[in-house]
């Protein structure tokens, strides 16, 4: 596309890299088909060529965000379907990002999203804070439909709907330290504890560490780390996201410095996305930049790195799994058949449900940022996996198997989870 | 860029009456359908025919064929101009609107309304994909066969507007030949029903006529389509040419000989390694071009067709035959295939041509096309339906450099008149819209235009459907 910027507004790096992705865009429309909430609104604006022509604009004409592109973009999940679809190789991902931090630097968003984003901001991120909350949710719970009634609380009465009915205590797996192989040696990782898996979920992060010492690797839970920072990431909140990363990057390094590491295991497709994206994130902090990308390349899904150990190949279980593929997954990551030949491997019936890749809702924060949009594509993912008539779900992202299980009966449990079982671990908890 | 093509002047009286309508517009419509701000106006400013831009009045998303009929009353009662919408994607900037118009976009009318396997017909509103009618009866074994390459993101309601080909219309025809009825709305709000599940109607084919009729006869709400059966298996085969005349002498060698397969893709060098890049399809990279030949029907159909194409293409000298193993494999062929323009953007910007051959020009075609894009100081990359003689050279340029912008449009004219010079046309599929209006008078003479612009009056005595496009400026019949 054509694009008008002086060379004055393309001295700053972040301007003269989202130019550099607009200048690829050739606005053919292919992006459009595949984005969620143009599928459900129908409105150009709501997907993704409307929004690069909205972001183009406003970084053209150096304006400040106002309230018609502020709606839209945050009605984009950041699933990045459109990036799987695009034939030009728009960078979307980081034009969005540029996008976002722009809008928290020039516009004031009402006291009530402010406040929400605030509290979300203040207590996702940090899983003692979190725990306490889901504890207080419990409380409250009793109060949700009211909230929802009352505009200023609506949205908490929202998260108080997707607040688990009770909270696991806190896992081992989650304290820093290190898990020696059961066998032989044959690898060294870190596991990304981060922040509101560990406390909704730990038995995911227990099966990763069960199944990855059974079959000889070392896994070390690095003191020091903490929430990936995508959450902050994707509402802008730049430095917050930026002092995560660098957080995240001396907690490994140190590891990697200290024994050797093969990989840093992310079993949250989500955060996966992100901590491959440090070396994009810090590119410009001269003390970060290379180690960044050090710790960007070290990343790796969980499935990833199950693929390079070969697992040997199980007898079939008479197991039917519906696998979901999260955004960050699919798209994200770009990992498309390694969990499933995974699960193939270990025994079970994989199938693909129609419309696999469209986003379920939850996106991070999403689902209770934008609870209408979310609720619809939660219906309409249920659907589809519940046509496949599955005896369970598999998917490798929390915050998808958050959002699904509040819709469905069907267990939906994490990849490694059933790996684990399939390998010698007990039977997952709801199967 | 100073722009060559212009658009209608607009209308001062209804400019300033802006706030009215607008006002009026969203009485019709329900909420989150009309957008009136300049922010939320911007990106409905162009369609993929980027190089000219026109912001709109307003732009509504009805919901209803019975909103659309509404908006179409006032717009005619008030003499406001209309242009119509579905997915954006026209490469003939179709779907660019104009300072006075409002854009009725289809977006939001995507439902099936009927899937009638017995007569084997689809109902669909306008707004529905073409890739979605053919997924929704895809599990019962059926297609719709018209496959432009955007089908991903096109509208059947385009597809209507434009007569849409693609690749696979070679042996099951083009949009004309599989659509059987439509739900249309008038200038004036009246709703009529051209067609319907019967594959002839009595009386005159006026769905022919709007058939390709670039949105100026109505705008179509739903639309009656033919499903197909899916063949029992199809198999695309790659064929490789050490030269584009080579491998342009052979499609009409193939076609002469009566050999009539599902589709025979040219691509060239610079094609071919767009595409690969995107697709890692396996396209070999050692060819000059690239000739991509489906056969289907059972295993024996196939063998006995591929052999006598094969038989056909080492008379040409071809250089790499690959067959493709897999399903997979298959599916990315097409899909370096289909998404060749977009991956373009990779390089560079690009405009692409349409023009229309007959096979035994083609060779000539191809060579002048190289001829007259390098006399211009710039680069080409050939994709298209050879099968079909429907050439889509894609001009490089950049578009942020107004003199690179200029030479790319003259020598998209040029290449225009050659096809028409060479017994072929201006479009194959794309339609006019106003990218190749200026060139009509190439084509036809006023008298045979005067003709075409008297059955547009028939229909729309106004002029206020999308009335930019198709006839050039000068010569119309005056308001």
């Amino acid at each position: 596309m054509q694009t008008n910027f002086t060379p004055a507004q393309l001295a700053d790096p972040h301007v003269a890299e989202s130019e550099a992705i607009l200048r690829k865009c050739v606005h053919c429309g292919f992006c459009t088909a595949t984005c969620p909430t143009y599928v459900t609104l129908g409105d150009e604006l709501d997907s993704p060529r409307g929004r690069i022509y909205l972001i183009k604009d406003m970084l053209e004409n150096d304006r400040a965000a106002d309230k018609e592109t502020v709606t839209h973009i945050d009605r984009c999940l950041s699933c990045l379907a459109c990036t799987t679809t695009c034939p030009s190789g728009v960078d979307y991902m980081h034009l969005v990002d540029h996008a976002r931090v722009h809008i928290e630097k020039t516009y004031r968003r009402p006291f009530k999203d402010r406040l929400v984003r605030s509290v979300l901001a203040a207590v996702l991120p940090y899983p003692q804070r979190f725990r306490l909350s889901l504890k207080a949710a419990g409380l409250a719970r009793p109060f949700a439909g009211l909230m929802k009634r009352m505009p200023l609380l609506k949205t908490f009465g929202v998260m108080l709907d997707l607040a688990p009915g009770s909270v696991p205590e806190p896992s081992a797996s989650a304290i820093p330290g290190v898990h020696s192989p059961k066998n032989k040696r044959v690898g060294r990782v870190a596991l990304l504890s981060g922040c509101a898996q560990p406390v909704l979920k730990p038995e995911i992060n227990e099966a990763t560490i069960r199944l990855l010492t059974r079959f000889g690797v070392e896994v070390v839970v690095s003191s020091g780390e903490g929430c990936c920072g995508a959450l902050v990431h994707h509402m802008g909140r730049e430095n917050q996201a930026l002092e995560a990363a660098r957080r995240n990057v001396d907690a490994w390094l140190k590891v990697a410095d200290e024994g050797g590491l093969d990989a840093i295991v992310i079993t949250a497709s989500g955060c996966g996305t992100t901590i491959k994206d440090y070396g994009h994130m810090l590119r410009l902090d001269p003390d970060y930049a290379e180690k960044a990308a050090r710790v960007s390349a070290l990343a790796k899904d969980i499935t990833e790195y199950l693929a390079t150990l070969d697992l040997p190949e199980q007898e079939a279980r008479g197991m039917t799994l519906a696998y979901h593929s999260a955004c960050s997954m699919q798209h994200g990551q770009k990992i498309t058949t390694a969990p499933k030949q995974l699960l193939k491997r270990a025994g079970f019936l994989v199938r693909d449900p129609a419309e696999g890749h469209l986003c379920c809702g939850s996106a991070g924060t999403y689902n209770i940022l934008q609870p209408e949009i979310s609720a619809k594509l939660k219906a309409r993912k249920v659907r589809n996996i519940e046509a496949t008539k599955p005896d369970a779900i598999a998917t490798g992202n929390i915050g998808c198997i958050t959002q699904i299980a509040s819709g469905t009966k069907i267990p939906i449990l994490h990849t490694v989870e059933l790996l684990d079982w399939a390998y010698g671990g007990a039977k997952p908890e709801g199967l | 860029m100073a722009e060559t093509i212009g658009f209608l002047q607009p209308k001062q009286a209804v400019i300033t009456r802006r706030r009215e309508i607008v006002a009026d517009l969203s009485d019709l419509l329900p909420e989150g359908c009309l957008i009136s701000d300049e922010r939320g106006l911007k990106p409905f400013e162009t369609d993929a025919f980027i190089a000219y831009r026109r912001m709109p009045l307003a732009v509504a998303l009805p919901e209803t064929t019975e909103q659309v009929a509404a908006l179409l009353r006032y717009c005619s009662r008030y003499g406001v101009p209309v242009v119509p919408r579905g997915a954006g994607t026209s490469l003939s900037g179709g779907a660019i609107p104009q300072e006075d118009a409002v854009v009725i976009g289809l977006s939001k009318m995507s439902r099936i309304l009927d899937i009638d396997l017995f007569n084997r017909t689809a109902t669909v509103q306008a707004g529905v994909t073409n890739l979605n009618i053919s997924e929704a009866v895809s599990a019962d074994g059926f297609f719709y066969a018209p496959d432009p390459s955007s089908q991903l993101a096109c509208t059947i309601g385009g597809n209507i507007g434009m007569n849409s080909g693609g690749a696979h219309c070679l042996k099951y025809g083009v949009t004309t030949n599989n659509l059987l009825g439509v739900k249309m709305v008038l200038f004036d709000g009246t709703v009529v029903e051209l067609g319907g599940k019967a594959l002839d109607a009595a009386g005159y084919d006026l769905l022919g006529l709007v058939c390709g009729s670039e949105g100026q006869l109505g705008i179509v709400a739903e639309a009656t389509v033919r499903l197909i059966a899916k063949p029992e298996g199809a198999r695309p085969v790659l064929f490789g040419f050490s030269s584009s005349e080579a491998a342009g002498a052979c499609v009409a060698d193939v076609i002469g000989s009566g050999i009539i397969p599902v589709a025979i893709e040219f691509m060239d060098k610079p094609a071919i390694e767009i595409c690969e890049a995107f697709a890692h399809a396996g396209y070999p990279l050692d060819v000059e071009a690239l000739l991509i030949v489906e056969v289907e029907g059972s295993e024996p159909e196939m063998d006995a067709m591929l052999a006598s194409i094969v038989a056909v293409a080492r008379r040409h000298g071809v250089a790499t035959i690959k067959e493709c193993q897999t399903a997979m494999e298959a599916a990315a062929i097409w899909k370096g295939r289909k998404s060749a323009f977009g991956a373009t953007g990779r390089i560079a910007d690009y405009i692409c041509m349409d023009g229309t051959v007959p096979l035994s020009q083609l060779s000539h075609v191809l060579a002048r096309t190289g001829e007259i894009v390098a006399s211009y100081g710039l680069r080409v990359a050939n994709v298209f339906h050879a099968g079909d003689g429907n050439m889509h050279p894609l001009i490089l340029y950049n578009i942020n450099d107004p003199d690179d912008a200029a030479r790319a449009e003259a020598a998209g004219n040029d290449i225009l008149k050659l096809c028409v010079d060479a017994g072929g046309c201006l479009t194959g599929e794309h339609g006019v819209g106003i990218e190749k209006r200026d060139l009509m008078l190439h084509q036809y003479t006023q008298t045979d235009l005067d003709q075409q612009m008297a059955a547009r009056a028939a229909f729309d005595p106004q002029w206020i459907l999308n009335p930019s496009k198709v006839f050039p400026l000068e010569g119309r019949p005056a308001a």
